[in-house]
């Protein structure tokens, strides 16, 4: 039983980190339906970010975050001003494959002597690492941390989406862009704040898993990217409350399959649970059925 | 499209037959100029082995092309049925002593059949939904393969026999390009290019959309399959990570690069995109990142990949000729590079 808690309290932290992920996938598809696989690279960034930001301008915790988000949202915007908006009317395998060109480009990039390098770089400690004991089960100040961040985040993306008036010029956006920018929204600028707020969510899921799990690499992003994708369309691809729900299933998912059934086999779990859900109910867990139009 | 066979039936079959033999010389020729130059040790050892292994992607790229070229079906898992290949075949060489011609045959068809019963319940999803299956399909076959200590689990399988000499590799891919070539003017060619443009009207028309699915998945899947027979008595050495989903990319970015629904498009983004990086190697650490640029610089400039839909043709090298040749003769069609 503490055992089974345990891990449950594991596999919530994990999937916040997915779920910060997730929602940026999620934003993007919903509002230029366009699967960004560059997105797991800026989370990458991000604790990339995190790291220069604590060992060389000396910066707190809440200062590192900051960083992070701001220095991934400007990534971000410049990636979409620059790679995906000359192609935003072509084909979408062709945008497709211009994500995993910027992909290829920020990994390459971090590796070069000039930036990071390609060693594993360790997590500095932003703080002391304190333990509580509730009964059996160990929960680090680390875990409440990062789950309480990505709780007020959700929140207040939440908020933003739901009650601003640019949320709700985003929700018109990714309703219909046509008829959005004939309603007078500046719908480029709309796409730039889409992509800004979800790499800032990845910038922050970034600095939090260099809390949880200290180590940099370059690669880093490309297997919690492809989780926190499937995390996303796990929740309903375009739907934000569903890639958090995605995503906190998806570490729960992981986490329990490697403790109960096996631990080679977790990655497949993970990606059976997607398919049987995608075949059951093809728009996800909170998707909308969208009819077809002839 | 593709090339358009503008004689009328009655005079068509021995033209047909010219035609066959005119694209017979010119493959043999292609054949014959790169086995001179290796003998004539302008292509060394070193570059030999980089020709092969573009020609074993490219064989699977082909593959890929009918199913995302032609039937406009993204398929993000690929790489997965180049590994079920090259393990079946290996298998069969390895344990069973099998001829390469067997083990090649055997991958194909386990290739095949996995996926056909994969396809059998996804390929009713559309679009991204799709993708993102195919690509979870991808995933779990290389972790249930890193499972199986039979095939070495996650080790993978070490000193394969090198069986897959140039000649083979350089047949097996010219066969696969006259196969697809030969079936996308048919019939059932062009009712899964109906697919791919409109699957309702397609439907609406009296094609069956996921039967044809199906055969263009299994068939494109078979040659993945092939490509991997090849690859692993090329290698010698196969392990599951070799075929993970960034493969699966890379052959994608093959497909588009050089046009989707174009199959000298797949031989040029090929032997491009696999040379490219070899050649960029004096760069050093620079290498992937020149790379990447050139990728997305190439992707944002010309979209439609560098040849569209367009082919490459014997035909259609000859009519360049005559133009470069005849300038100032009033040459109304022939100057197209095959259209």
């Amino acid at each position: 039983m503490e055992t089974l808690l345990q891990q449950i309290i594991n596999g919530i932290c994990q999937g916040s980190v997915y779920a910060l992920i997730a929602i940026g996938y999620t934003m993007v598809y919903g509002i230029i339906k366009l699967i960004n696989f560059a997105h797991c690279d800026i989370y990458m960034i991000g604790a990339y970010a995190g790291y220069f930001a604590v060992c060389t301008l000396r910066f707190g915790f809440t200062g590192t975050l900051l960083f992070a988000m701001a220095a991934c949202a400007v990534l971000g915007v410049t990636i979409e001003r620059i790679a995906y908006k000359p192609l935003r009317n072509s084909p979408k395998v062709t945008l497709f494959i211009t994500t995993m060109g910027v992909e290829l480009l920020l990994q390459n990039l971090i590796k070069t002597d000039f930036l990071a390098g390609p060693n594993t770089l360790a997590f500095p400690e932003i703080f002391a690492l304190e333990t509580y004991k509730f009964g059996d089960v160990i929960i680090s100040n680390y875990q409440i941390i990062s789950v309480l961040t990505t709780i007020v985040l959700s929140i207040l993306l939440q908020l933003l989406v739901k009650k601003t008036k640019v949320g709700r010029a985003m929700r018109a956006t990714s309703f219909d862009r046509d008829a959005a920018a004939l309603m007078g929204i500046n719908t480029n600028k709309v796409i730039s704040i889409t992509f800004a707020i979800g790499s800032a969510l990845a910038g922050t899921a970034g600095v939090i898993v260099g809390l949880l799990y200290p180590k940099l690499t370059p690669a880093m992003g490309v297997m919690p990217g492809l989780k926190s994708f499937v995390a996303a369309v796990l929740g309903g691809i375009g739907v934000i409350p569903g890639a958090m729900v995605g995503g906190v299933l998806m570490g729960l998912i992981e986490t329990l399959s490697k403790v109960y059934i096996s631990s080679g086999f977790s990655d497949a779990i993970s990606f059976s649970v997607l398919i049987i859900i995608l075949l059951v109910k093809p728009t996800g867990l909170f998707g909308k059925n969208t009819r077809e139009k002839v | 499209m593709t090339t358009v066979d503008k004689t009328s039936p009655k005079t068509s079959i021995s033209k047909i037959y010219m035609k066959y033999i005119i694209n017979l010389i010119g493959v043999a020729a292609v054949y014959g100029i790169v086995i001179f130059l290796v003998q004539r040790g302008i292509i060394d050892s070193y570059n030999l082995r980089i020709l092969k292994s573009a020609g074993i992607f490219m064989i699977a790229a082909f593959g890929l092309n009918l199913i995302l070229g032609f039937t406009g079906q993204l398929t993000m898992g690929h790489a997965a049925f180049m590994s079920i290949g090259a393990y079946f075949s290996a298998v069969m060489t390895q344990n069973f002593n099998a001829p390469f011609a067997i083990s090649l045959l055997v991958g194909i068809i386990a290739a095949g059949i996995i996926a056909g019963l994969i396809g059998y319940p996804i390929l009713r999803l559309r679009g991204d939904y799709l993708a993102i299956c195919t690509l979870g399909f991808g995933e779990i076959i290389k972790v249930v393969i890193q499972n199986i200590d039979y095939v070495g689990g996650a080790r993978g399988m070490t000193s394969i026999p090198v069986k897959s000499s140039f000649m083979i590799i350089f047949f097996c891919a010219a066969a696969c390009f006259a196969l697809l070539r030969n079936l996308i003017n048919t019939t059932k060619g062009r009712a899964i290019k109906a697919i791919r443009e409109d699957e309702i009207a397609a439907e609406a028309m009296g094609i069956n959309p996921t039967r044809y699915k199906m055969t263009a998945f299994i068939l494109g899947s078979a040659m993945a399959g092939l490509a991997g027979g090849l690859y692993a008595h090329f290698n010698t050495f196969i392990d599951p990570v070799t075929f993970n989903y960034s493969k699966s990319f890379d052959m994608i970015t093959y497909v588009v690069l050089g046009g989707m629904g174009s199959l000298s498009g797949t031989v040029v983004g090929t032997l491009l995109l696999v040379i490219l990086p070899e050649s960029l190697r004096a760069l050093a650490e620079y290498r992937m990142l020149i790379y990447a640029v050139l990728l997305v610089g190439l992707m944002i400039f010309r979209p439609s990949g560098i040849l569209g839909t367009k082919e490459i043709t014997v035909k259609g090298i000859i009519n360049l000729f005559k133009k470069l040749g005849g300038k100032g003769k009033t040459t109304a069609n022939n100057g197209k590079v095959g259209e």
